[in-house]
């Protein structure tokens, strides 16, 4: 009698257990069947490097370039803002903080790492933007090079709190090895114990691209909107993230510009989620050279 | 010489890097905090709004994202604890294992909106649940899904083999050992999970967009059904919606402060309960 209750207590955790893949593959199948249908109307060439975004026209033409090329600007200068500020503090903690500054630090950046997007893209757009119009003295403060700093601050806790478990899992032998060598403890630090993280300090920061190019309503609220390609950094911009959820509300359901843009949810989702194996084929690598997973 | 030179100025970058960036996430904090604290009244946090947006307070959106964040742990939590028994319990090795930590892992690394788009298209659409608390609160819920799963799967793992043989040795069958045993043990780490998933949960809006919140309502929501004002989407409306910008900024400082510190205590809880408790665990 118990057998078969256990036998079927199994059967129930297996099949919750696979409802995630299940919702993964949810995912992949609803944005695909929900934006096949744009590609009768439009060929695949045209929507991905047609210039022209203009949804509401008419006769509309839906080329996504601009956006495309929108989120990569502003991925690229967030990355710009998150890499050294959020590797050269997990290199403080690591390192240089005392044992007392590094049981404070790492939970508060841990902390920090929860701060809900939108209470960054309100900051920029309240204080960020005005002030960066007075700096630099430019027609509007919501622009491509606000969208990249506010961005990119966002990204600094989660890049600096997966660079740090990256360096914590360098074994201490390394570093006495270096030592002993004569080294001192900057050499080691440049020379011995980030090479040998090198892979999780990779993983922190591809993560932390994954998440700078699907966050959205930062974007949405910082970076102007206007779907043009940008000829400066100054210029209002308006990222595949915005675009959709900008617009979702104003298309019909079934429309082509619903089509559309879940077209450009499904690009971005394959965008992610090749950083998300890149990531996992890196840091399992990386556990590999360690030593961690024997 | 040259190489402490180095080392001097090494040390000193990085520390200007720390911070930089603790300036930055600091001043964000300070100058909400400052600025909200203005219109924070008891009036504020209990009343509906008034005047299209520009008086009264902000209950029903408070009300709202308490709403989703109850809705989307209930589903999320049964089924993020049942996959992680699954995976840590029942079946630790094997290439379906696999197959479903690899799509646990890419599942977490899903933009945001993408889950609002899955949202709408099968709950709001194609089950006909239309806009409401029900279609939110799944939306959130596969959302934060994976990071119970992998909570949850760290406490498990975190349970002394020890336990689990003394248990088997009396007698017990393998899932009397898990409910009364594992569980029971690991319970600290899933909470924690749990709660930094509320914070999470609490502060995303654009899953919400198109699946749960709406500006404005005259009533608090009276069924699952409803669609319902929510918080962090209320910000967003007040900055880009609306007839009188000056007034309604006031009220979204108002709005900022409270999810801020909503979401920093309910964070900072999840994480000292957890360091705490790993800490005390011997391997």
């Amino acid at each position: 009698m118990y057998n078969g209750k256990e036998k079927f207590i199994k059967l129930i955790f297996t099949v919750l257990a696979f409802s995630s893949l299940l919702f993964l593959l949810g995912i992949i199948v609803v944005l695909f069947k929900e934006s096949f249908p744009i590609l009768k109307n439009i060929k695949i060439f045209d929507f991905i490097f047609g210039i022209h975004w203009y949804p509401t026209h008419e006769p509309p033409e839906y080329g996504i370039l601009p956006l495309i090329t929108a989120s990569f600007w502003v991925t690229l200068g967030a990355m710009i803002v998150c890499i050294p500020l959020g590797i050269g503090s997990a290199l403080y903690i690591n390192e240089l903080a005392s044992p007392r500054q590094k049981q404070i630090l790492k939970p508060t950046i841990e902390i920090l790492a929860g701060i809900p997007s939108i209470v960054f893209g309100f900051f920029g757009m309240l204080i960020v933007a005005p002030f960066l119009q007075n700096l630099f003295n430019i027609p509007t403060g919501l622009c491509a090079f606000t969208a990249s700093l506010v961005l990119g601050i966002m990204a600094i806790p989660t890049v600096t709190s997966l660079a740090e478990d990256a360096l914590s899992f360098v074994p201490k032998s390394f570093k006495e090895a270096s030592y002993a060598l004569g080294a001192n403890r900057w050499q080691t630090l440049v020379k011995v114990i980030i090479p040998a993280s090198m892979s999780g300090i990779s993983t922190s920061i591809i993560l932390g691209m994954s998440r700078i190019v699907g966050e959205t309503m930062t974007v949405l609220m910082v970076s102007g909107g206007s779907a043009i390609i940008p000829k400066s950094i100054f210029d209002p911009v308006r990222p595949m993230t915005s675009t959709i959820a900008a617009e979702m509300g104003e298309s019909a359901v079934g429309s082509e510009h619903y089509h559309a843009l879940f077209a450009i949810g499904l690009i971005l989702f394959l965008i992610t989620l090749i950083f998300n194996v890149i990531a996992e084929h890196i840091s399992k690598k990386h556990r590999v050279k360690l030593g961690l997973n024997r | 010489m040259k190489q402490k030179i180095y080392q001097i100025l090494g040390f000193s970058i990085i520390t200007a890097c720390v911070v930089i960036t603790l300036f930055f996430l600091a001043s964000i904090i300070y100058l909400i905090t400052v600025k909200g604290f203005h219109s924070i009244s008891w009036e504020f946090l209990t009343s509906i709004p008034r005047k299209s947006m520009t008086e009264g307070g902000v209950a029903p959106a408070i009300l709202g994202t308490f709403y989703l964040v109850i809705g989307s742990i209930l589903i999320a939590l049964p089924l993020g604890v049942a996959c992680a028994i699954y995976l840590n319990e029942y079946s630790p090795t094997g290439y379906m294992v696999n197959i479903i930590r690899m799509s646990i892992n890419n599942l977490a690394g899903v933009p945001s909106v993408v889950f609002g788009l899955f949202g709408l298209a099968v709950f709001v659409n194609l089950f006909g649940f239309g806009v409401s608390i029900l279609s939110g609160s799944l939306t959130l819920a596969m959302l934060i899904l994976p990071s119970i799963i992998s909570a949850s799967q760290e406490a498990l793992m975190a349970v002394p083999y020890s336990i689990r043989e003394a248990s088997l040795a009396l007698g017990a069958t393998h899932w009397q050992t898990i409910k009364k045993t594992v569980l029971p043990t690991a319970m600290p780490g899933i909470m924690t999970g749990v709660i930094l998933s509320i914070g999470r949960a609490a502060g995303e809006t654009a899953p919400i967009l198109f699946t749960a919140a709406t500006f404005y309502r005259r009533s608090y929501p009276s069924s699952i059904l409803d669609e319902t004002m929510a918080l962090p989407y209320h910000i967003y409306a007040l900055m880009t919606e609306g007839t009188h910008p000056d007034k309604q900024v006031a009220i979204a400082y108002g709005c900022a402060l409270i999810l801020l510190v909503l979401v920093l205590l309910v964070s900072a809880f999840a994480i000292i309960i957890r360091n705490k408790y790993r800490s005390g665990y011997v391997h």
